[in-house]
């Protein structure tokens, strides 16, 4: 089976413009080497400015690399950049690939002639889309007009309309409350599933890789970091959740609670943290322990922020 | 060839249709042209007036007609400069674009080309019934000039974006592109006749404008119109526009394949 992304020594250069007429060359991406194959579903994730869209843009032959080679689905991105859109399905969270002042089914339709889909499969895709992401009540509502839950809905639909063996994902969750988040991420999984679409996913958001992704590229200053499971990039930085219990008393440390790590305590032992692996113990079982020794009233789950595991990440790979 | 007429029929479509929920904008500007209108109607009157009542084959029925089409058609020919290219490259949207398998080029001049032809309805059709029920104008009497104008409009818009897009280009190599669109806006104006007709330069100046596609985006179309030239002289008028039209897209096709090497979208 042959690669479905594949980058040899991939590298781009941007010019800067310095003060005066000054101009100094700076490295977004550095030398990139890596293969998706198809199928996968893979996290690309690194701090802003790490070189993550400058990666895809140039995977999608919008960017020309000043180095190295790229191909994507078997095509040359810049020269087959028209061949190369047909198969792929991109969703940039910042910038909107709907007609702003028409109704999102008008979008659609021009997007479907746009991918050349015959109207039966127009129709039955389009229906799959509204159907599973719930865009029914908003279809003749103008682009403008949408809630960004609404509009990211809307633009994920238009990225797979044409159902893509490709999608890539550039903060496709980014401001999105946790419910849209949520949804999203259920349909995401859906049409893995149901037509087995390769994806790439860039994000700041850690959920949305443990939810979707099996393989992580970790990026920083422009080079790989990281390549490897999941599970691996846990066990490589360490990655653990931080349960938080409000308890209906003041309660000394419970530093016995299996399977975590007391992180400490404050108002006198009415709010106590635990670390725990995620990858070990689920929320629920951490939960259940420390229930057995005191009465929790409330509680929360921090994940571990993107921005902490990059930095792990890089620290640990020198 | 059939698929590529349909998508770039959905996409004139898409401009009109984008086009037409902006209607106040649409009386505002129609206001304006108007406004306009009956200043240069003062002007040119005059001119005609003081030179004896014809002026260069314009006698004051002749010289309406030639006003109020060019106004009503100010709203549809790109003669002020801005074009949408620039500014997706500036705020980098231009990446949305190059995503699409369609050629750039086409997208951007259609669904203009659909916006203006919207334009011609709530722009267009008033400014004309302003020149023939308010002030009175010559018209031709046989529908030949219409139909072959109509043919002329629809080019010389098409050249006007497609000229638009070719200096939008520009946006690849520097961004900021003000100076540019400045320039052009008095330069078209003057070269396509909006402010006077062409035919009223000087020998020298009508000589460097016919030179230049500029004539074709509003002089002529105005020019077959109005019946001012008609027969022969006007299919030579359609044939000028077709050249026009050919070299314009030419060079912004190439001008976008070696823009798009030039192209940093940072960010986002």
């Amino acid at each position: 089976m042959s690669p479905i992304i594949e980058t040899q020594g991939l590298t781009r250069e941007f010019a800067l413009r310095g003060r005066g007429l000054r101009r100094t060359r700076l490295t977004a991406v550095d030398d990139l080497t890596f293969t998706i194959d198809p199928g996968e579903a893979v996290g690309y994730i690194g701090a802003n400015g790490a070189g993550k869209s400058t990666t895809i843009k140039m995977l999608c032959g919008i960017l020309v690399p000043t180095n190295g080679t790229v191909s994507t689905c078997g095509l040359r991105p810049v020269e087959d950049r028209v061949k190369l859109a047909r198969r792929v399905g991109v969703v940039f969270g910042q910038r909107s690939q709907l007609w702003w002042d028409l109704p999102v089914e008008e979008s659609f339709r021009i997007l479907a002639s746009i991918h050349r889909l015959p109207k039966t499969q127009e129709k039955a895709r389009t229906e799959e889309l509204v159907d599973c992401l719930e865009m029914a009540d908003y279809l003749a509502t103008p682009v403008r007009q949408l809630s960004l839950g609404q509009r990211m809905r809307a633009e994920v639909s238009a990225a797979l309309l044409h159902s893509p063996d490709l999608v890539i994902l550039d903060e496709p969750t980014i401001g999105l409350d946790v419910l849209s988040k949520q949804r999203l991420r259920e349909f995401l999984v859906d049409e893995r599933e149901r037509h087995g679409t390769t994806l790439m996913l860039t994000t700041h958001d850690m959920g949305d890789i443990e939810r979707l992704c099996e393989r992580v590229l970790v990026v920083d200053h422009g080079r790989l970091a990281f390549d490897g499971t999941i599970g691996g990039l846990s066990r490589t930085v360490g990655a653990q959740r931080v349960l938080v219990v409000d308890l209906a008393e003041p309660t000394p440390d419970l530093v016995d609670v299996p399977g975590t790590t007391h992180l400490g305590s404050e108002s006198r032992g009415l709010q106590q943290r635990f670390a725990f692996d995620a990858e070990q113990l689920t929320a629920a079982q951490a939960l259940a322990a420390v229930s057995q020794r005191a009465e929790v009233r409330d509680l929360s789950i921090e994940e571990p922020d993107i921005e902490d595991v990059v930095r792990r990440v890089y620290a640990s790979s020198r | 060839m059939r698929a590529n007429l349909q998508i770039t029929r959905r996409l004139v479509w898409s401009g009109f249709r984008q086009q037409s929920t902006y209607r106040l904008a649409a009386l505002g500007g129609l206001v304006a042209n108007a406004t306009f209108g009956f200043l240069k109607v003062a002007i040119l009157f005059a001119t005609v007036r003081a030179a004896g009542g014809e002026l260069n084959g314009y006698d004051v029925a002749t010289m309406s007609a030639y006003i109020w089409l060019s106004q009503g058609l100010l709203g549809s020919v790109n003669l002020h400069g801005r074009s949408e290219l620039t500014e997706r490259i500036k705020s980098g949207d231009v990446t949305i674009d190059f995503l699409r398998p369609l050629n750039v080029q086409l997208s951007h001049v259609a669904s203009e080309v659909g916006a203006s032809l919207f334009a011609l309805i709530p722009r267009g059709l008033p400014s004309i019934g302003i020149g023939v029920v308010v002030v009175g104008m010559a018209m031709p009497d046989s529908p030949w000039p219409y139909l072959l104008g109509f043919l002329s409009v629809v080019l010389g818009i098409t050249l006007g974006a497609l000229v638009v897009y070719a200096i939008g280009t520009s946006g690849f190599w520097l961004i900021e592109t003000r100076g540019i669109q400045s320039l052009y806006m008095v330069v078209s104006g003057l070269l396509a006749g909006l402010f006077v007709p062409i035919g009223l330069f000087p020998t020298w100046l009508l000589a460097f404008a016919e030179a230049t596609p500029f004539p074709s985006m509003l002089m002529y179309p105005v020019d077959i119109l109005s019946g001012r030239v008609s027969g022969v002289g006007s299919l030579r008028l359609v044939g000028v526009q077709c050249f026009w039209l050919g070299l314009t897209w030419l060079a912004g096709h190439f001008l976008t394949a070696a823009g798009r090497r030039k192209l940093e979208v940072q960010g986002g």
